[in-house]
C-alpha cells in the first residue's frame, strides 16, 4: 500500500524579501507586498463606507488594538500587566481635565495627554519595576482598582460622576482617521522597534536579565523607557475616547480595559504586534455583534482568554504566518 | 475608642489571615499563583446560599458541601487548565485570572445581587469585652481562624500528604525521585486554598450580603497581604496581616471607610520600595523577585 505524507518546506522569506530578489517577478512583489499593505488599505477604505454606528465600533477596535500592542510591548520586555486599565484611566483623566478645566484645545491635550499620562504611569510603576513575573502583575491588578477607589473616597476630578461635557471632535472622518493612523503608525514603529538593537536589550531582560545586567546595562531604566512607551499609548488611548465620548469618570479605570487587550493580545497571538492587532479586530467586533448577551462580554474575552492559553498558546497570527511561509504537499513514502 | 481599635483591629487582622491563608498556600507549595481565589470565595458563598435557600438543607451540611464544592472546583481548574500551563508563569497568572473572571461575571449576569443574598450567623447576640460589644460570628472567625492555623501546622508537619506539600515546596525534583507526585499534589494544593477561601466566605460572609464585587477585594487583600508578609512564608502571611489590619482599623476610625483600601496599596508600595521581598520573604528572594 502507498503512503503518503505531508511535507512542509519554509519559504525563502529572508532572501526574497531582504534584497533585490523580490523584484523577480510580480507573484514575490505580492508575496512580499501583501500582509502589510492588507491592513493599511482595510483601515484606509473601511471608514468611507461604513454606517455611522459600525463607525464607533471601528474606533474603539482601534482603541482596543493599540491597547493589545502596549500590553504586548510590555510583555515583550518581562512585565505581565493585568491593569492596562491604569495606562488608560491615567490618559483619560488628563485630557478630560485639560480639556474641561484648564480650557485647553483637543490638538494641544492629546499630545499632552499622551506624554503626560506616560510620566505618571512610569512614575506610578516605578516601586515595581525591580519586580519580575507574578509580582508585577499583583501590583499593576491592584493599581487601577485603588487609583478608582480613591478618586470615589476624595471626590477629586468629579467624584462618582466624572466630568462630563468634554469636546468631541467636530468631524466623524477626523476623528476616524486619527485614531486609524495612530494605529497603523503604532502598529509599524512597534513591529520595527522590536528589530533594532534598541528592541533586542528589551527582549534580552525578559529572556535574561542577569546576563543584560553583566553587560553593564542599567535594566531598571530600560524597564523605565519600555513602561514609557506603553504607557503613552495606552493613555493616548484613554484621551482619544474620553473626546469620542465626551465623558471621562471612574469607568476609565473599569476592568474592560485590563482584560480585553489581555485577551486580543493572546488570541491573536503575543510577541508580534500584528497578532494584538489581529486579535482586537476578531474579538470587539464579534462581542458588537453578540450584542444581546450584554453582561457576558467579559465573560466572552475571558473564556476565549482561557481557552486559547491552554489550546492553542502560540495565537492565531503565529498560525497564519506559518501556513503563509511554508509550502505544503503531500510527497509519497518511499520503502 | 482604643479599646475598639485593639479588639476591632484583632479581629480585622485574623479576617485578613483567613482570606489570605488560601493564597499563601497554594503559592507556597505549588508555585501557582491563584487569581481566581476571590471567585473561589463568592463562589463558596453563592453555593452554601444556594444549597440552603434552594434545597433547604441546614446550614452546617450545605457549608460543609460548598467548601467540599469550591476545593472540587479548584481541582478541576488544575486539571483541565492548570496542568497543561504548568511552570509557564504568564500563562498560568493569564489562565487563573481568566477563570476567576468567568465565575464572577457569570453570577453578576444572572442576577446575584441584593440584599435578600446573606448567610446566616453562626450563633446570635453579642458579647461584651471591656465596654465594646463584640458579636459572636466574629469571635467565631477569631476562634476558627486560630484552630484552623492550628490545625494547618499540624497538618503540614505530621501527615504524609501534608509532608508531601512541603517536599514539593522545598525542592520539586527530589520529592518527585522520592516517589511524591508532584502534579498530583500541587493540583491538591489548588484544592486545598480553595477550599480554604471557601471556609473563609463561610465564615465572613454572614457579616454583610455576598456581593460580587467583594470578589476582587478579597483577591487585592489576600495579595496585599502575600506581598507585605513574603509570599509563601506563613509566619509572614500572618505578622502582615496584624499589619495591615490594625492599619487599617486605624484609618478607618481617624478618616473614614474610603480610605481603608488604601492603606494594602500604600502598604505594599512602600514595602516594595524598603524590601522586596517581603517582610519575611526570603526564598528564592534573588531568583524571583528583582
Amino acid at each position: 500500500m502507498k503512503q503518503k505524507r505531508k511535507e512542509r518546506i519554509d519559504r525563502g522569506i529572508k532572501a526574497r524579501s531582504d534584497d533585490v530578489f523580490s523584484l523577480n517577478s510580480f507573484r514575490e512583489m505580492l508575496y512580499v507586498a501583501v500582509p502589510p499593505l492588507a491592513p493599511v488599505l482595510l483601515l484606509t477604505i473601511l471608514p468611507l463606507f461604513l454606517p455611522s454606528y459600525w463607525q464607533k465600533v471601528l474606533i474603539s477596535t482601534c482603541v482596543f488594538a493599540l491597547l493589545a500592542m502596549s500590553w504586548d510591548f510590555l510583555v515583550g520586555v518581562g512585565m505581565v500587566s493585568l491593569g492596562q486599565a491604569l495606562f488608560f484611566g491615567v490618559g483619560a483623566y488628563i485630557a478630560g481635565v485639560s480639556n474641561k478645566i484648564l480650557g485647553l484645545p483637543i490638538w494641544i491635550d492629546l499630545p499632552l495627554a499622551t506624554v503626560l499620562g506616560g510620566v505618571i504611569c512610569t512614575v506610578l510603576l516605578t516601586p515595581v519595576l525591580r519586580l519580575r513575573g507574578v509580582y508585577f502583575s499583583m501590583v499593576t491588578l491592584v493599581l487601577p482598582l485603588m487609583l478608582e477607589r480613591i478618586i470615589e473616597a476624595t471626590g477629586i476630578f468629579g467624584g462618582t460622576e466624572g466630568i462630563t461635557g468634554i469636546k468631541a471632535f467636530t468631524n466623524p472622518f477626523v476623528e476616524s482617521y486619527v485614531i486609524i493612523f495612530v494605529t497603523l503608525f503604532a502598529l509599524f514603529a512597534f513591529r520595527r522597534l522590536v528589530t533594532t538593537d534598541y528592541g533586542l536589550v528589551l527582549k534580552a531582560i525578559k529572556d535574561n536579565d542577569r546576563a543584560v545586567m553583566s553587560v553593564g546595562i542599567n535594566i531598571y531604566w530600560m524597564k523605565a523607557q519600555a513602561l514609557f512607551i506603553s504607557g503613552c499609548v495606552g493613555s493616548f488611548c484613554g484621551a482619544f475616547l474620553t473626546h469620542v465620548y465626551g465623558f471621562v469618570g471612574m469607568p476609565s479605570f473599569a476592568l474592560d480595559y485590563s482584560i480585553l487587550p489581555l485577551s486580543s493580545a493572546v488570541v491573536g497571538g503575543m510577541g508580534t504586534f500584528a497578532g494584538s492587532f489581529m486579535g482586537a479586530f476578531i474579538l470587539v467586533p464579534l462581542s458588537e455583534a453578540l450584542r444581546g448577551i450584554g453582561g457576558l462580554r467579559i465573560v466572552l474575552y475571558s473564556f476565549f482568554l482561557v481557552v486559547f492559553i491552554v489550546a492553542l498558546p502560540e495565537g492565531i497570527f503565529h498560525y497564519i504566518q506559518r501556513k503563509y511561509q511554508q509550502f505544503e504537499r503531500w510527497v509519497e513514502v518511499d520503502k | 475608642m482604643w479599646e475598639v481599635a485593639l479588639i476591632y483591629g484583632f479581629i480585622n487582622s485574623v479576617i485578613l489571615a483567613l482570606t489570605a491563608l488560601g493564597f499563601s498556600l497554594t503559592f507556597g507549595i505549588s508555585g501557582v499563583s491563584n487569581f481566581s481565589y476571590g471567585a473561589m470565595y463568592i463562589f463558596a458563598g453563592f453555593a452554601s446560599w444556594l444549597l440552603i435557600n434552594k434545597l433547604a438543607l441546614p446550614f452546617f451540611v450545605s457549608a460543609a458541601i460548598a467548601v467540599f464544592l469550591t476545593a472540587l472546583l479548584g481541582a478541576a481548574m488544575y486539571r483541565f487548565v492548570l496542568l497543561r500551563v504548568r511552570g509557564l508563569v504568564i500563562s498560568e497568572v493569564i489562565a487563573t485570572f481568566g477563570v476567576g473572571l468567568i465565575i464572577l461575571e457569570l453570577f453578576r449576569y444572572f442576577g446575584f445581587s441584593g440584599f435578600e443574598y446573606t448567610l446566616p450567623v453562626f450563633s446570635d447576640g453579642s458579647l461584651l469585652i471591656g465596654n465594646t460589644y463584640v458579636d459572636y460570628q466574629r469571635i467565631w472567625i477569631v476562634g476558627v481562624g486560630i484552630a484552623l492555623a492550628i490545625g494547618l501546622y499540624l497538618f503540614t508537619h505530621y501527615t504524609k500528604i501534608g509532608l508531601a506539600f512541603r517536599g514539593i515546596a522545598q525542592d520539586e525534583h527530589t520529592a518527585l525521585s522520592l516517589g511524591i507526585n508532584s502534579d498530583r499534589i500541587a493540583g491538591l494544593s489548588v484544592a486545598f486554598g480553595s477550599g480554604l477561601a471557601a471556609i473563609a466566605a463561610i465564615l465572613i460572609l454572614p457579616r454583610g450580603t455576598i456581593a460580587v464585587n467583594d470578589g476582587y477585594d478579597v483577591l487585592i487583600n489576600a495579595m496585599a497581604v502575600c506581598i507585605i508578609g513574603g509570599l509563601g512564608s506563613s509566619v509572614g502571611v500572618v505578622l502582615a496581616s496584624f499589619l495591615i489590619g490594625y492599619a487599617q482599623i486605624m484609618t478607618d476610625i481617624l478618616s473614614g471607610p474610603h480610605w481603608k483600601m488604601i492603606i494594602s496599596l500604600i502598604a505594599i508600595l512602600v514595602i516594595l520600595v524598603v524590601k522586596p521581598s517581603g517582610l519575611l520573604g526570603k526564598q528564592k528572594e534573588l531568583e524571583d523577585r528583582i
